[in-house]
């Protein structure tokens, strides 16, 4: 995730807020999820609106830590503001022209100055004695030939400012500057990106917005609709980066599930509705304990080298009815019980359908695991989310036949599939977590 | 455990000497007298006259005279006084150290390591005040060191003995007395990376050697204004860490060098000349230098200081880059 | 429970885990988890609404009795 849009705020500017208090929910590229204030204190200043998108990092608010602070500190406007107009006036001073006249004097140097310059001397009001011109003379005359040319204004854009703009469809030449003499730079350009982003389906087609270009933005679609395209879009984006990137490799292997299932049913067969288990919690767990034996599938694949994770974070895929998918946390999974995990599963699969993830959830599994069989097919040869490193894929829990001691048999059991990163892993690791799931899953009591 | 530039680059050269009896050193009154700079105080007592050599005032003599032993099996650490009288060795040191391995097709190493003072800002004038380290940067053949903490006045000789061809290493005057936490088991570092000596987003000050604590005093000072500006210590000038260069240009996108050469012909050009090669649709700003005036260092206290790079000049040039300057 | 209350009760949870799914005009003969796609947590997830508010356990060993809507309408009006 590098940005969000921030879909509304759930505190306002005088509220208390305690860390760990939502304080508002944010559109991410996977899923509106809250944000959680790192801190207790007032709410002194939202600095983002609704609609606005920002990188990940960007300051939403600004928290003081006790209300006195509140009135003690004015809200000051982002400084520069204030800076550039006093120095916007400054300038209108220097150069008002001044009505002259007279045949200028000057001395040699300064002089030859303004020939350096181009500019006529018979032109500059001389301030000196006697209407003398002097070098500071000549050298206002310049500036202002500098601002009045300035009418036209080539506009300065930042190499990179350059590069982005052409990348993002922004023509960089109406995106206000504000690097170095007003020069449009990459921050600028990314602003201008965002703020062109359909805010809200307010957006009508062909209704020129601010002073950008008049560009139709395309017709608004349904709310969900377009938020369907939009996670398609990122969703593409995301999965093509890791094919791009990473080199896949794929193992698979039918595990028995027959003791697993049957000690489920004995489970459930005792308990209510909402405690009962669903085989992928097993799975799941099968997996946590797994990827604890074998690092090299859980952890991260950043700046050309592994970083293995000491905690198993499973990321579960989620599909969303509205189409596309989520992959959000359950933390720490290989240190929690079979109900808790259950507990943990509904919980954030239920989240995550109602759009209230949390940051966390979103960006930090160590190992995703899917379990899209489940509506049908046999098996899935996944894609590994960057910078994770291997994917777990689950097909049908279903019975198929089964050969055992020269004997056939009907017994349940899954494929379970391997997709991993091999700049990371070779296939004999690989192998080694397959067959430790196996193992796991056929003591389901011990899970 | 407390100690100073000069006492860590002294602690470097006496275990030089304890540990390899190739090692010894040379240069004026670096025996009897302790150096110059003091940094070899003691030594001449406790290894004698034979590895604490003092040397007749010519330079062009006894870097030859250090080139000869290198090529005979010795590992000699040679003192130049300050960096103006290497001139009096360039032909030793650039036809003759840099080049030898190359014009012997590979035949004759030469493992010579010349120490020497540079820079100013301590009344010394333009005799012995001058940045000269770019020039050596130019030549193919040599390895061009610029410590500028005590982990690396303690660590980088050893690294550079090691090495089988000539390393020069300068020593900014202004360091000797700069003191500072080292480890009790503070030995060898790397002489080939470049280090990041503070972390920052907004723009990257990227200096070497004399100007590193003027240069975080600025980043200091940017922070305060709400600017965080990472600082790249270069610490070897010549083969220079591109890779740590692009790096934080690429973070950044904005880079002022800090270099108290001069700026015409120097090294700050190169590393400006080396982002625009490479990082060129990174930069949000021009590449922004601050130099020493191109005047000979002055004597008089003032002048000197108006000719060398300050953190009020690193402060300004940063605030320009990042568009606050106006 | 009569036929029309238990159809009122099956809506009343489908609604409840799958929103999207229009109700109104439902084909009965619809597969819980292949036309509505609802996976195994959604089906307890089902199930639990339908043990909570029509007061219908449908223990594990009957989730195969219960794949259509039909069926599952039949099955609650049995059974409540």
């Amino acid at each position: 995730m590098e940005r969000g849009k921030l879909v509304e705020w759930l505190v306002t500017p005088g509220d208390y807020v305690r860390r760990g208090d939502v304080m508002a929910t944010v559109d991410t590229e996977k899923t509106v999820m809250e944000v959680e204030s790192f801190e207790d204190g007032v709410i002194a200043e939202l600095l983002a609106a609704p609609g606005e998108t920002l990188a990940v990092g960007a300051p939403m608010a600004r928290i003081t830590p006790t209300p006195a602070t509140v009135t003690a500190t004015p809200v000051t406007a982002p400084a520069g503001i204030p800076v550039a107009q006093a120095e916007v006036e400054a300038e209108r001073e220097h150069t008002t022209p001044s009505p002259g006249a007279g045949t200028p004097s000057a001395t040699p140097p300064v002089r030859r100055l303004a020939r350096g310059l181009g500019l006529d001397l018979t032109r500059i009001t001389g301030t000196g004695r006697g209407g003398h011109v002097t070098r500071a003379d000549v050298e206002r005359a310049a500036a202002r030939q500098r601002h009045d040319a300035g009418s036209v204004r080539p506009v300065r854009i930042s190499p990179r400012a350059r590069r982005l703009a052409g990348e993002l469809g922004i023509d960089a030449t109406t995106v206000a500057g504000t690097g170095p003499r007003g020069a449009v730079t990459g921050e600028d350009v990314l602003r201008a990106a965002r703020e062109k982003e359909p805010a809200d389906v307010d957006d009508r087609p062909g209704a020129p917005r601010g002073p950008g270009p008049v560009t139709a933005p395309a017709p608004a679609p349904p709310d969900t609709g377009q938020r369907a395209t939009a996670l398609r879009r990122r969703i593409g984006t995301l999965m093509s980066r890791s094919k791009k990137t990473i080199p896949h490799y794929y193992l698979g292997t039918t595990i028995d599930l027959q003791a697993a299932v049957a000690w489920m049913h004995a489970v459930n067969a005792q308990r209510s509705v909402s405690a009962r288990l669903v085989p992928a919690a097993l799975l799941l767990k099968a997996c946590a304990l797994a990827a604890r034996q074998v690092p090299e599938v859980n952890g991260f694949y950043t700046e050309a080298r592994f970083r293995p994770s000491q905690a198993v974070h499973l990321g579960v895929a989620v599909a969303l009815r509205e189409g596309g998918l989520v992959a959000p946390a359950i933390h720490d999974a290989d240190t929690l019980t079979v109900d808790q995990l259950m507990e943990r599963l509904r919980d954030v699969v239920t989240r995550a359908r109602t759009g209230h993830l949390r940051r966390a959830e979103i960006a930090d599994p160590t190992l995703t695991v899917t379990a899209l069989g489940e509506l049908g097919v046999d098996t899935v040869y996944g894609v590994i989310y960057p910078p994770q490193v291997a994917l777990v894929g689950f097909g049908r829990v279903r019975e198929r036949p089964w050969a055992q001691d020269g004997m056939l048999a009907v017994r349940q059991s899954v494929t379970a599939t391997l997709s991993a990163d091999h700049r990371v892993s070779d296939g004999l690791r690989g192998g080694c977590f397959l067959d430790l799931v196996d193992e796991m899953l056929q003591r389901p009591e011990d899970l | 455990m407390e100690t100073t530039y000069r006492e860590a680059m002294r602690t470097a050269i006496r275990e030089a000497l304890l540990q390899d009896d190739r090692v010894f050193l040379m240069g004026e009154d670096v025996g009897a007298y302790g150096g110059c700079f003091a940094v070899s105080l003691g030594l001449f007592e406790e290894f004698g006259p034979e590895r604490v050599r003092d040397t007749p005032l010519s330079e062009s003599a006894f870097v030859g005279a250090g080139i000869g032993a290198a090529l005979n099996g010795m590992r000699p650490i040679v003192e130049i006084m300050t960096v103006n009288f290497s001139l009096l060795a360039l032909d030793q040191i650039v036809n003759n150290a840099a080049t030898l391995l190359h014009m012997s097709g590979g035949q004759f190493n030469v493992p010579l390591v010349i120490r020497m003072t540079t820079g100013a800002g301590r009344q010394l004038g333009a005799q012995h005040s001058h940045s000269l380290e770019g020039w050596f940067a130019h030549v193919p053949g040599l390895r061009i060191l610029t410590p500028a903490t005590v982990e690396d006045a303690r660590g980088m000789l050893w690294t550079a003995l090691e090495d089988p061809d000539p390393v020069l290493i300068f020593e900014h005057g202004s360091l000797y007395n700069l003191s500072g936490e080292l480890a009790e088991d503070a030995g060898p570092v790397d002489i080939h990376a470049a280090a990041v000596r503070r972390e920052g987003g907004d723009v990257s000050l990227i200096t070497y050697g004399g100007t590193l604590p003027l240069t975080l005093e600025a980043a200091d000072r940017l922070a305060a204004e709400g600017i965080e500006a990472e600082v790249l210590d270069l610490r070897t000038l010549r083969p220079l860490d591109d890779a740590a260069i692009l790096a934080t240009v690429v973070k950044t996108h904005r880079a002022v060098v800090v270099d108290e050469g001069w700026r015409s012909g120097s090294l700050s050009a190169e590393i400006s000349a080396r982002i625009t090669e490479s990082a060129f649709y990174e930069l949000d700003a021009p590449v922004a230098r601050v130099c020493s005036a191109e005047v000979p260092i002055p004597y008089a206290r003032d002048l000197e200081l108006a000719a060398l790079p300050s953190a009020e000049r690193v402060v300004a040039a940063a605030r320009e880059a990042v568009g606050g300057g106006g | 429970m009569n036929e029309h209350e238990a159809r009122a009760a099956v809506y009343a949870a489908t609604s409840q885990v799958a929103p999207d799914v229009e109700t109104q005009g439902l084909d009965d003969r619809s597969r819980l988890r292949q036309d509505l796609e609802l996976d195994s947590l959604d089906f307890l997830a089902l199930v639990e609404h339908l043990a909570r508010h029509a007061g219908v356990d449908v223990p594990e060993g009957d989730y195969g009795r219960v794949g259509t809507v039909a069926s599952l309408i039949a099955y609650v009006a049995e059974h409540a």
